[in-house]
């Protein structure tokens, strides 16, 4: 067992790490102190400041870069909230000047449809897949009936020698 | 048949490798511009130059006109800044700059260290205007036709070879289509 | 000197790979004794070279030889020592040296760990492990290599190691991370050697078994540590982006998952032989292509090293031959599948081949996300989307959840044939249960029902109870709970333990995705914040100095339901050589819930701007990722692994049987794990 308690032991200590109480660390997020009527307005922000992309990071959304253009981009965003626009408001304005790259998820267009129902389409072929297999497997009794009594016989003697004690 | 099933797997794979090569010669990282053939956005602002009385975009050129994204901060608009001069000093094109996410006064002292090869740079301290054009950091360099419509961006710092091959023709053809019957 | 040593070790590795990668295959096809011998010597020999080479890049760090190029890219004559070594994995060619040398270490285990089985099969796994290492070592002689001298003119010092990886989490991501990647190329010559040998059966499947799972679970532990170091390190409380980094090893896993279990069948039922196998090379193919999109430049990621098409050609040739050449080879040597039979419409083995082929569905479409962004800007003439996080959400989670109700019912059932009826029967009281405590757990905690939360709490009772209740069935007639855990198959438990870690990851995961609150605000000294129960007196802050850096400590009284909890201190930090300034946040981290705090900045008015955090669950996420890695590691040591060692090296040897293992193997139990 000692392969075990070797590994029991490393996890043990990872899991009492993982676990620490308080620790510091250093971050990358961005802090804003937008004060907001009500928590669904902030509720909104965040959910937007994640659907968008930093156009100046390497792939960060809005909320993880701080400083730059994502600080402004956020700005305005609260700004837009505060405004009374709808989530599709604000959507429109960072695609008018930003473009799709602005978009984590992406807009369901002629040119993306590939994307959104690509894994529709793998999952009714791995379905038709399994299907497939069912209808090819066949349970042992069928099988066993489908030999003639020859090989029947010899399916039986077979059988006799593979519980023999070796 | 069944054998010809198991040959799906490397017949998948081989397209994916042929995506996989054509990819490594894109570049993920220039974000074109969706502005092209848009019209400028409005904006009221004053510029480094006179910071009293603001511009509109009633006050840009007539002509096409190259419009640089510029901060003091930024180490590649130093280098781009002969560039710039020497086309303001033979005349080649009108050149506004945008003084983007800058404190005017540090904008002031960078022009006359350098030389201003500007007409005069508008004021973008809050970077809204920026963002109105889909800025993300300077430089940036935009050719703008006549009547105010973006019609080509250059996203990074323009050096002579630059200048020479894709600025340059680009502001010919722009000429080209609003050039006096 | 000593820098060339080290390039000259690596050289020498690379010629023992090719000598390996040649020599022990053609004679494992020819019968030749002498060559087949000769496996085990060369692979112990690439390994004391890579680990030289390894060992001198270290030593080039440890005493500053800023000489070599990479050292003087990554390293610092300041940089603390623990960061020093692990400078070496700070960027591309000391990284890819890492991960050579581990496959290194584990061509050397399976050179030692393979006693029971026939030398011509080990010489054949050992040999395409080689032509593997060949391939890495090559690489770097010709395009990476980390010895690149800089002289005459050394620099004075280094650049320094980035900033972001001067962090604990940087010390055991990658390695464990690499450890399991890598991991999955034993398994991967496991199947080609099978092709290779037609030796296609459930011996091999029962030999292949250990190598998986224990990569697998090493994988599981590296993929968890870099959600857990993105998650403080980023601050917002993200800890999985679907980057484009992150998710070749998610696909990795993910077919390694379904590798596992199709191990399972056929070891135990000796069908879906080629499913295995080609599993096995795709599980291989998605490491490959991790090492392609990490190193090439193809995308854009926070991950990625710094590009170069020539490096991304070479790679990308590589996995053409490795992964092109295997699925050929599996395309013209793979027994056709028409000789599947033996199971029920309704059995384990539907069940688990069900779950396999949503573990593959959710790896091609994570693939089709991460790729899409590349083929849209190629067949746009360069317009460029992004796929993101929503994205692969709105995918990956639909498909989970179908994948867990299959898991559920798979693991009660019986092997050939299970009786609609005796599922029933098992599951009944565990789907009403389900149901039941998903409704009323979040009304009875939170007072508000959420549809979400409903789900995700339904799915993650359906795998618990179902562990119940088949445990339950195991022992019923045992005269005690504990004689009848202590008389459940090793294998089992840990079967049961790993389906437990991943309920726990599903409930951690969901939930706090729908109960994690946050709140910003600008404080002046004096001032509080209330967050859910929880009340954060900001008491101002005060100057410290460190050792390099200056910062402004922040202390926040907390208190729970009006109670007082604990103190917190957040800094903002300046580090003083590189001018930068940090935001340190300050974590509680519970088992229940995690706190934090992000300092902002200070304003002009002497206010700071703070955002407080609460983050139920999240712990979870980590904490069943070690339970799923514990459990397939306890599955490995299972006796049937080591008796059978045992068996063999007293005389039996080799274990070269046909069909199915049950019936001719006194020692193996017939548990349904």
């Amino acid at each position: 067992m000692s392969r075990t308690i070797t590994g029991t032991t490393r996890l043990s200590v990872l899991f009492v790490l993982l676990l620490t109480a308080v620790m510091l660390s250093p971050v990358q997020a961005a802090v804003d102190a937008f004060a907001f009527d009500t928590p669904e307005q902030q509720e909104r922000f965040r959910h937007l400041s994640n659907e968008f992309r930093c156009p100046m990071c390497q792939n960060t959304n809005l909320t993880g870069s701080s400083g730059g253009v994502a600080e402004d981009l956020r700005r305005e965003i609260y700004m837009m909230i505060m405004e009374g626009q709808t989530d599709e408001e604000i959507t429109r304005f960072m695609l008018d000047r930003y473009g799709d790259f602005i978009l984590y998820r992406p807009r369901l267009t002629g040119e993306t449809i590939l994307l959104w129902f690509g894994p529709l389409l793998f999952l009714l072929v791995g379905g038709w897949v399994v299907m497939g297999i069912i209808r090819r497997a066949r349970p042992v009794e069928r099988v066993a009936a489908e030999l003639d009594t020859a090989e029947q016989e010899r399916l039986r003697k077979l059988l006799e020698k593979v519980d023999e004690p070796h | 048949m069944s054998r010809l099933k198991l040959f799906v797997p490397v017949g998948v794979f081989l397209v994916l490798a042929l995506l996989l090569w054509r990819g490594l010669y894109l570049d993920p990282r220039t974000l074109p511009s969706v502005l092209i053939d848009k019209p400028l956005p409005e904006f009221e602002l004053p510029t480094v130059e006179m910071a009293a009385a603001t511009v509109s975009k009633d006050d840009l050129p007539d002509e096409p006109f190259l419009l640089n994204i510029w901060g003091s901060y930024c180490l590649p608009c130093l280098q781009e800044n002969p560039i710039f001069m020497a086309a303001a000093e033979q005349d080649l094109v009108p050149i506004v700059g945008v003084n983007y996410k800058d404190k005017p006064h540090l904008a002031q002292m960078w022009l006359e260290d350098n030389g201003s090869p500007f007409d005069y740079s508008i004021v973008d301290e809050d970077g809204r205007l920026g963002i109105n054009l889909g800025v993300y950091g300077a430089p940036e360099t935009f050719i703008v036709d006549g009547n105010g419509v973006i019609r080509y961006k250059h996203i990074g710092v323009i050096d002579y070879q630059i200048w020479e091959t894709e600025i340059m023709p680009a502001l010919a053809a722009v000429r080209a289509e609003t050039a006096p019957l | 000197m000593v820098p060339e040593l080290g390039h000259f070790a690596l050289i020498l590795s690379f010629c023992l790979c090719v000598i390996l990668g040649t020599l022990p295959l053609i004679g494992a096809s020819t019968g030749n004794r002498l060559w087949i011998g000769l496996a085990r010597p060369l692979t112990a020999g690439v390994f004391v070279f890579l680990s030289l080479s390894l060992v001198v890049l270290g030593y080039s760090f440890v005493t500053d030889d800023f000489s070599v190029a990479f050292v003087a890219q990554h390293s610092n004559s300041l940089l603390p020592m623990q960061y020093k070594i692990t400078a070496v994995w700070g960027g591309h060619e000391g990284s890819f040296l890492f991960w050579t040398w581990m496959l290194g270490g584990w061509m050397l285990a399976v050179a030692l760990f393979s006693k029971a089985m026939p030398d011509d099969f080990v010489a054949r796994v050992l040999g395409i492990m080689g032509i593997i290492g060949a391939g890495y070592t090559l690489f770097m002689i010709m395009t990476s290599n980390p010895f690149d001298r800089v002289l005459p003119l050394a620099p004075l010092d280094g650049v320094d190691l980035n900033s972001a990886l001067q962090d604990f989490g940087f010390i055991i991501h990658p390695p464990s991370l690499y450890m399991g990647y890598v991991g999955f190329s034993v398994v991967f010559a496991f199947a080609i050697a099978a092709l290779l040998s037609g030796r296609l059966d459930a011996a091999w499947a029962r030999w292949s078994r250990p190598w998986a799972n224990t990569a697998w679970a090493i994988l599981t532990i590296g993929i968890a540590l870099g959600s857990w170091w993105a998650y403080y390190e980023l601050g917002w409380g993200g800890w999985w982006a679907w980057d484009p980094v992150e998710n070749p090893p998610m696909i990795n896993w993910l077919l390694g998952t379904a590798l596992i279990h199709s191990l399972a069948v056929t070891e135990k039922r000796g069908v879906f032989k080629s499913w295995t196998v080609l599993l096995a090379i795709m599980a291989f193919a998605a490491s490959l292509l991790g090492t392609f999109i990490t190193r090439s430049g193809l995308l854009t990621s926070v991950h990625a090293f710094a590009s170069d098409p020539t490096r991304g050609v070479y790679i990308l040739g590589f996995l053409g031959f490795v992964v092109g050449g295997s699925l050929l080879l599996f395309a013209l040597r793979a027994p056709l599948m028409k000789s599947e039979f033996g199971f029920a419409a309704v059995s384990r083995e539907v069940f688990l081949l069900a779950n396999n082929i949503i573990l593959v569905v959710a790896s091609a479409a994570i693939l089709l996300g991460t790729l899409y962004p590349m083929i849209y800007q190629a067949v746009s003439g360069g317009e460029l989307l992004s796929v993101g996080p929503p994205y692969f959400n709105t995918i990956f989670i639909p498909l989970m959840a179908i994948l867990v109700v299959f898991l559920g019912m798979g693991s009660v059932s019986r092997w050939k044939k299970t009786s609609v009826a005796y599922l029933k029967k098992q599951l009944l009281w565990v789907a009403v249960g389900s149901v039941g405590l998903g409704v009323a757990l979040p009304l009875a905690v939170t007072l508000e029902f959420s549809f979400g939360a409903t789900i995700a709490v339904t799915l993650g009772m359906w795998i618990i109870l179902g562990i119940v209740q088949d445990i339950r069935v195991k022992i019923a007639n045992k005269p005690t709970v504990l004689a009848g855990l202590r008389s459940l198959a090793v294998s089992y438990l840990g079967m049961q333990i790993a389906h437990l870690g991943f309920a726990v990851i599903l409930l951690g995961a969901t939930l706090t995705s729908i109960y994690s609150s946050e709140k910003s605000v600008l404080l002046n000294a004096g001032e509080s914040v209330d967050l859910g129960r929880y009340h954060f007196n900001f008491q101002g802050t005060e100057h410290l100095s460190g050792p390099n850096y200056e910062a402004e400590r922040a202390t926040f009284e907390v208190l729970k339901d009006g109670e007082y909890l604990e103190m917190l201190y957040p800094e903002k930090r300046l580090y003083t050589a590189s001018m930068s300034p940090s935001t340190e946040m300050a974590i509680d981290s519970g088992f229940w819930r995690d706190l934090f705090i992000t300092l902002g900045d200070q304003r002009e008015s002497g206010a700071w701007s703070m955002t407080v955090y609460i983050k139920p669950f999240v712990r979870w996420v980590w904490l069943g990722a070690i339970l799923m890695a514990l459990g397939g590691l306890v599955a490995v040591t299972d006796k049937r692994y080591r008796r059978l060692k045992a068996r063999a090296l007293s005389g039996a040897k080799g274990d070269a049987t046909d069909g199915p293992a049950q019936g001719r193997d006194k020692d193996y139990q017939p548990v349904s794990g």
